[in-house]
């Protein structure tokens, strides 16, 4: 009962703090909202100035989603003044691409379709000099997707792995900073007189905090699929039940990182050590380019088996089976927490 | 006569420094029990101790008969804690609720403590109002009034009257004398105010984690054969050292 008291109260003080409520439950949804329009904007087509380029040539080029202006006349600084993202200069049989790369993926994107275009066009001027070769030439790709298809963009590798960090950063500051009050205005001391036995409170802010970390995962959860249209193959469940165990993972490290700062400020200053490098290893980077003692890290990182199980699940479409692994890991990484929780505690009360 | 609480060879040093220093106080039913000294000589500690979250280095502490620190038994003391130690979003009803819940009391227990120790503390019209809009004095006085929601037979006061006003102040002491008289609850008080002091029915004399001197108010004046208690606490010091 005294669980039930020390739920109740937690649920009282959170309804009475509107801008917390709002903090965990609207805030991850308004950077989901953004992230999901960053990452699904327009992408413009390349700007390539040509000058003494056959017109097949940039016929081809226009086909190829480009937007090509004729010169007459250009200077070393044409590129520059004119906003192109690239000058290709032919010379006879001399071809030069000259490239702005300001933004190294658009340079490699516009030098991939120059490259095919030209290699097109001499396969096109080849077929015209010996027409034997063209039904040797004529070979399409088909193309076979074992995850997503065409259409897959970065955001929707990258998505799930958002879903997971939100549940785990804003729940991670809010439980952090609850317990963290309670110990600085003293009332921790004070709950320390009554009655009361270590693995009660602990327990208790676990289901205080867990149910308002279970709503928010809801909330997120729900818009990302149906607002924001995220690919999800696998099971909803699924998808809820991992966001829920990193949810307490989150919770119970939140909880056990406020025994060591003295204020809500270096409670702060946990952030760039304890959540940030989660994200790094949340599997946004691939591991195996890794080196190996960061692999070694990336397997103490709770964030790294969310991640993958997210991304299993939500974009490959996982079994439970498949995810069976992260799961348990994050459920010892759980367990960890919730002991040297009560462990810390014996800082206010030895029994 | 029996001693409710006792304190026997206890002491405690947090890192180099030695808080207390083979205490020993037996404190009997019934009695109203001053610890007096200056900020920083051990007293919070030392209370801390008989409610049993701080764990003595040496020595022991009965209370009841038990040996603390004892779960069971911190049903039976009521401990105010030197800050008031209340949450600000909620109500003066609903920390009292709260805490009542802690120990244990049923819905019918809760609404009559409730209103006894509201009443007691004088905060009966400002139940209703949030505890972050509380003034100081009634923010202290609602840290007394939880003290005793559980209806404890011992109560622990860690400098009870801290930043109140001289007539409430009066008030609180007429309270702690009438608890002691018509109940007999079993009473620590730290302080360092000598005037409050005079009131108790024992002091003892602390500093530098040790008791100076120890006795009833009476017996101390003769001792140091001074009218002024403040007199009896420097003489008390200086033979000492």
């Amino acid at each position: 009962m005294r669980i039930l008291a020390l739920v109740k109260r937690i649920f009282r003080q959170m309804f009475r703090d509107k801008r917390t409520l709002a903090l965990l439950f609207v805030a991850p949804l308004l950077i989901l909202t953004l992230m999901y329009f960053l990452f699904n904007g327009n992408t413009v087509d390349p700007k390539l100035g040509v000058i003494g380029v056959d017109d097949s040539l940039v016929k081809v080029l226009k086909k190829a989603d480009i937007q090509v202006e004729q010169y007459k006349k250009v200077s070393a600084n044409t590129v520059v003044d004119d906003e192109l993202d690239g000058l290709l200069e032919q010379d006879n049989r001399q071809i030069k691409l000259t490239l702005l790369n300001n933004d190294p993926s658009k340079a490699k994107g516009l030098q991939m379709k120059v490259s095919q275009a030209v290699a097109a066009q001499t396969k096109a001027m080849l077929i015209k000099q010996n027409p034997a070769a063209a039904g040797m030439a004529q070979q399409n790709i088909d193309i076979d997707y074992v995850y997503g298809d065409k259409d897959t963009v970065f955001f929707d590798v990258l998505s799930p792995i958002l879903v997971g960090f939100f549940v785990f950063f804003f729940v991670f500051i809010i439980s952090g900073i609850g317990l963290l009050r309670e110990r600085t205005t003293g009332t921790l001391e004070r709950l320390m007189s009554t009655p009361i036995r270590r693995w009660e409170i602990v327990t208790a802010y676990l289901v205080g905090y867990g149910i308002f970390a279970v709503i928010q995962t809801l909330i997120v959860v729900f818009y990302s699929i149906t607002v924001l249209d995220i690919v999800l193959v696998g099971s909803i469940g699924h998808v809820l039940l991992i966001n829920l165990l990193l949810a307490l993972v989150a919770l119970s490290l939140g909880i056990l990182l406020s025994t060591f700062a003295a204020s809500e400020f270096q409670m702060i200053q946990f952030i760039p050590i304890a959540v940030i490098p989660q994200i790094f290893f949340a599997g946004i980077f691939p591991l195996e380019g890794m080196a190996n003692w960061l692999q070694a890290v990336a397997k103490v990182m709770p964030m790294y088996y969310a991640g993958d199980a997210l991304k299993g699940v939500m974009y490959k479409g996982l079994s439970f089976s498949d995810i069976s692994g992260d799961l348990l890991a994050l459920i010892i990484f759980t367990v960890i927490f919730i002991v040297l929780n009560i462990f810390s505690l014996k800082k206010y009360r030895t029994l | 006569m029996k001693s409710t609480i006792k304190v026997e060879q206890v002491s405690k040093s947090f890192g180099k420094k030695t808080v207390l220093n083979e205490v020993n106080l037996a404190i009997e039913k019934g009695q109203l029990f001053g610890l007096i000294g200056p900020s920083g000589a051990g007293k919070t500690t030392l209370v801390k101790m008989i409610v049993g979250m701080e764990k003595a280095d040496k020595g022991s502490i009965h209370v009841l008969d038990k040996k603390m620190p004892n779960l069971a038994l911190l049903q039976e003391i009521g401990y105010m804690a030197q800050a008031d130690a209340l949450y600000g979003e909620l109500t003066g009803e609903e920390n009292l609720k709260f805490f009542a819940s802690l120990f244990g009391l049923n819905k019918d227990a809760q609404k009559t403590r409730i209103s006894y120790v509201a009443s007691l503390v004088n905060l009966t019209d400002d139940l209703s109002k949030r505890v972050a809009a509380y003034s100081g004095g009634m923010k202290r006085r609602l840290s007394l009034a939880i003290a005793l929601i559980q209806n404890p037979q011992i109560l622990i006061l860690d400098e009870p009257t801290v930043g109140i006003d001289p007539e409430l102040k009066l008030s609180i002491w007429k309270e702690f004398l009438r608890l002691k008289n018509e109940e007999q609850k079993t009473i620590i008080v730290t302080t360092h105010v000598m005037d409050e002091a005079v009131k108790c029915d024992y002091v003892a004399m602390v500093r530098d984690g040790q008791i100076l001197t120890s006795g009833t108010p009476a017996e101390l004046k003769a001792l140091y054969r001074t009218d002024d208690f403040d007199e009896v606490f420097l003489r008390a010091g200086v033979k000492q050292s």
